[in-house]
């Protein structure tokens, strides 16, 4: 397999790797960039737990070839915050109790946070809507539900 | 046998055209190339050990001239690399092929839509593919690419059973043409599952055209039911010419459910499919009535 150079942003910082065709860009994340927030779950798609943000929309980095990444701009669970500055739908998981084991938090969150980017003032069967691919297996979503509906501009 | 699902076992080299002329030069050129759009179903086949040979994956959700929405001449063109999360949100797509769009939010997860197109989802050529019926209905027509030239078939043609369609190796999908409905055209899209997010255990899309209390021209579609999503044509021929009413939508509904010959599998069974395809194409008929302007059927 010929290797491929590419470049990638990843939470705003511009990383060269060197790729094989293979590679995965949940195991480039995880263990070249050393971002362990970006979880393996189920590794087919059904679980979400993967969730990067790929140009701000939420992707799957376990069915996603790295090389096919080259150029694209990333957010992982690590970019969201501003330094110690948590953007609102992360501080909204903390307040209402909304992470269990913590699994599918990264996920959760990453998909919360482009869905009120997508939809400043989703409704709940929105939220759940929006959310039914990320599965929580502590069957914590009544308090995600309800962190997320506390960001809505509604209720702010 | 053990899947390990963290890794891609499958070795290969990668390809990556940024126009359709280059794809189609790459697709000559090299064998055993399979074509990479989301990668939703087939990167999860190959993790899963399906059988595909692949030596060449081509990459072609950079060709940016096969990723658009048009309205041309009364045709609605979708680009064949186009994310199902667009199609689902396009103003065309919503007021002219609202099922389609139906059918996509219904489909999987958000980040699995972000992902996945519409030419990804016919050439899986699955039998439970939610895009399918409603392009069936709607008497969609596919344009294939090869260094030849191009033709264009129509959804049932493409496919020919599950994962299976007529695309040569040197062939791709390009571009999805429906024609826009007439006035007085109604249509409606079912599917169940047991999670929202699930693969269809059975899924019908039904069109109607109306002319005053008659309807002129009926398809419905099934999917999960057989091979391949199919048309009921004994049930449209029933329907057709006839004055539309709640005895018409339960005979055709009827039929549909004697015509149908549906498989147990790890979704649901062949008894269960057939009885359900009797209560959704009933639904849909008087859904899709309705929306052509038609009077509400009551039970």
């Amino acid at each position: 397999m010929t290797k491929h150079e590419i470049e990638i942003t990843v939470n705003g910082r511009k990383r060269r790797l060197t790729v094989k065709p293979n590679d995965l860009l949940l195991n480039v994340i995880r263990e070249d960039l050393v971002l362990t927030g970006t979880k393996y779950g189920c590794g087919i798609g059904e679980c979400a737990a993967c969730t990067v943000l790929m140009e701000g929309k939420p992707v799957l980095a376990c069915m996603i070839l790295a090389v096919a990444a080259h150029g694209k701009n990333i957010t992982t669970i690590e970019g969201l915050a501003d330094g110690d500055k948590l953007v609102p739908v992360q501080q909204a998981f903390i307040d209402h109790g909304a992470i269990q084991c913590g699994f599918c938090t990264p996920g959760m969150v990453l998909t919360s946070h482009a869905l009120l980017n997508e939809n400043p003032d989703p409704s709940e069967e929105e939220i759940r809507d929006y959310l039914r691919g990320n599965y929580c297996r502590c069957t914590g979503y009544t308090a995600i539900v309800k962190a997320v509906q506390s960001c809505a501009k509604k209720n702010q | 046998m053990h899947v390990n699902t963290r890794i891609m076992p499958v070795e290969f080299e990668y390809l990556e055209p940024k126009t359709k002329a280059e794809a189609l030069e790459m697709l000559a050129k090299y064998d055993n190339v399979k074509v990479l759009a989301g990668g939703t179903d087939l990167i999860v086949k190959l993790k899963t050990g399906a059988d595909i040979k692949v030596d060449y994956m081509m990459n072609v959700k950079e060709i940016e001239e096969l990723n658009y929405i048009k309205l041309e001449d009364n045709l609605v063109k979708i680009g064949a690399v186009t994310p199902l999360s667009t199609i689902e949100n396009n103003e065309i797509i919503n007021k002219y092929l609202p099922i389609l769009s139906e059918a996509i939010k219904a489909m999987a997860a958000i980040a699995v839509r972000n992902m996945g197109t519409i030419g990804g989802n016919l050439c899986n050529s699955s039998p439970a593919g939610d895009t399918i019926p409603p392009l069936t209905v709607y008497d969609a027509k596919l344009i294939l690419a090869g260094k030849q030239g191009t033709k264009e078939v129509s959804v049932e043609e493409f496919i020919t059973g599950p994962g299976k369609n007529i695309l040569a190796q040197d062939e791709m999908l390009v571009e999805v043409v429906v024609p826009a409905p007439k006035e007085n055209t109604g249509a409606a899209f079912i599917k169940k599952t047991r999670v929202k997010a699930d693969i269809s255990k059975i899924n019908t899309a039904v069109l109607m055209e109306r002319v005053e209390d008659k309807c002129v021209n009926c398809r419905i579609a099934m999917g999960s039911v057989a091979a391949k999503v199919v048309r009921i044509l004994p049930a449209e021929e029933a329907v057709r010419g006839q004055k539309v009413d709640l005895n018409l939508c339960q005979k055709a509904a009827q039929i549909v459910s004697d015509e149908i010959k549906p498989i147990d599998d790890n979704r649901s069974t062949a008894e269960y499919r057939k009885e359900i395809a009797r209560v959704i194409v009933e639904d849909a008929m008087k859904i899709a009535w309705q929306r052509s302007g038609g009077e509400k059927i009551n039970d």
